[in-house]
């Protein structure tokens, strides 16, 4: 990982930005140039909703290079609550609670070390919404 | 289109852990042979099918190196990737060089050099055909994504996981009499749903196995093959799709948009109906990708490809024989000349040379080759 691709990339990550598009109305996660859905570039920076519901999840159980030490750890595409669709883990909840259309909310957390002196790369995970607090 | 475009000869290796071999060197075997089997001892131009070479041999410029192990200094050569997709997407490239005429004939060589590296080296790499910025840094796999697919299909068409697990066990049968095949082995349902998952609910003998292997083919203009008097199949529709990349972003996560864009194109440029194909050569990396393609491509209609699955309609016996040599699943997987190896198996039933699998009358065959999680689909369609 490198050092500026990770800077880069930190206020998109660490703040869940966006782009929604002002022709179609459609918003998507990063944001871009382009829409993705209709091809117009009339496009505005969007801060996305931090709440939403669980479309599909996974366990991974064989992680790729560097994510050996989280092995098992849940994979999910959430949608928010505008509708944008985001894929992140999923935090603070047992394997076999997690179902489809659970509702989540997202919280900031640790992805990954990279070796004793590399960097830490943080970013958005999305954890079960507590009732009673869900405000 | 100026000329018909024939593939006239093919070569390759048996797929599997090739520790003595180099990928160079798998390259140039299954060159030769394909050399050999067209009769044509010159080419115009090179195409070679990788993805990986860069992450896991640290060597790229692969046009000019395959094109200086085969001795063919001079000739225009180079890589084309897309992803598990870089083998259609290679035959794309050489059906549209020659029916363009501005090549006469060009060898492709689909290769890839898996062995060489550890399993969670070789999962990252393989992760590279998503992006990686955005998908791949939260410690989502390739296998993963499919997943996410899986889930989604059984809860949204109420299926039974084993009416999709069926897929594999069909394929091992097939694979029995390849002899290029890395599986020749049977394995039941049971064996299927019970071996270990990988990202569930996906298990291990549902995904295609890790290997090494290269596969080439001539592709020459009809009036070379006649001139040579090879033994001919004809492309008789050729075209490429892409997607959105990431799956998350699709409206629908369960339709291989590039699948449908691809095939129609195809269709439409061969003149022919899903009715008119006699065999099916489809990407299963992962067993759900069987169904979703089978529905994609016409032979089922949305939501309703396991069940051709379920009924044995896609066995050597059915109505819709599919992956004859075992798929991706047994027959094997090297990525990049994965859409080559399709090539050779649906040449080996069109050539009548398919032996025991041999489906009776098999006039014309449709190879699906995907990239990525449907990020590129090319569908090619070949006819004897």
């Amino acid at each position: 990982m490198s050092v500026p691709r990770y800077w880069r990339e930190r206020v998109t990550k660490y703040r869940l930005i966006g782009a929604q598009c002002t022709n179609c109305g459609k918003s998507f996660y990063p944001p871009r140039k382009v829409c993705p859905y209709c091809g117009s570039r009339d496009l505005k920076e969007v801060a996305l909703p931090r709440k939403g519901k669980v479309i599909s999840f996974t366990v991974i159980r064989v992680p790729p290079a560097g994510f050996e030490l989280y092995s098992p750890y849940l994979i999910a595409i959430v949608e928010l609550e505008n509708g944008t669709r985001v894929l992140a883990q999923l935090t603070d909840v047992d394997l076999s609670e997690v179902k489809v259309g659970m509702p989540v909310e997202a919280t900031f957390r640790k992805y990954l070390e990279h070796g004793p002196s590399g960097i830490i790369e943080y970013g958005i995970k999305f954890r079960p919404v507590i009732k009673g607090e869900d405000k | 289109m100026k000329e018909n475009v024939v593939i006239c000869g093919i070569g390759y290796t048996r797929i599997g852990e090739h520790w003595d071999k180099s990928l160079r060197e798998l390259a140039v075997e299954a060159s030769l042979k394909a050399l050999e089997d067209s009769g044509f001892d010159h080419v115009d131009a090179i195409y070679v099918s990788n993805m990986m070479s860069g992450m896991l041999q640290e060597q790229e410029h692969l046009g000019a190196l395959v094109a200086t192990y085969l001795g063919l200094r001079g000739i225009p050569a180079c890589k084309v990737e897309a992803a598990c997709g870089s083998g259609g997407m290679a035959i794309h490239q050489a059906f549209l060089a020659v029916s363009s005429g501005y090549y006469k004939t060009v060898l492709v060589v689909g290769v890839e050099k898996m062995s060489d590296r550890t399993t969670s080296e070789v999962t990252l790499a393989l992760a590279s055909a998503e992006d990686r910025e955005y998908v791949i840094s939260t410690g989502a796999t390739f296998v993963g994504l499919n997943a996410l697919l899986y889930r989604a299909y059984m809860l949204k068409y109420g299926v039974r996981q084993e009416s999709i697990a069926k897929f594999p066990v069909i394929e091992h049968e097939n694979a029995l009499n390849a002899p290029h095949a890395q599986f020749r082995r049977k394995i039941t349902l049971e064996d299927v749903l019970s071996s270990p998952l990988i990202a569930d609910p996906l298990h291990l003998l549902e995904c295609a196995p890790l290997g090494d292997g290269a596969a080439a083919l001539v592709i020459s203009c009809e009036e070379e093959a006649k001139n040579n008097k090879c033994d001919a199949v004809r492309i008789i529709g050729s075209a490429a799709a892409t997607d959105i990349l990431s799956l998350y972003e699709r409206e629908d996560l369960l339709t291989l948009y590039a699948t449908v864009k691809a095939s129609q194109k195809a269709y439409e440029m061969a003149g022919i109906k899903p009715k008119d194909v006699d065999l099916l050569e489809v990407h299963d990396a992962f067993s759900i990708l069987a169904p979703i393609s089978l529905e994609d491509l016409g032979f089922a209609k949305k939501g309703e490809g396991w069940k051709l699955i379920e009924k044995e309609e896609v066995a050597l016996s059915g109505r819709i024989p599919t992956n004859t040599m075992g798929g991706l699943k047994a027959r094997g997987h090297p990525i990049g000349a994965t859409g080559i190896y399709q090539a050779v198996d649906a040449i080996l039933q069109l050539r009548n040379d398919a032996g025991k699998n041999q489906v009776d009358n098999a006039s014309v065959a449709l190879l699906q080759s995907i990239g990525g999680v449907g990020g590129t689909v090319t569908v090619n369609i070949l006819k004897r």
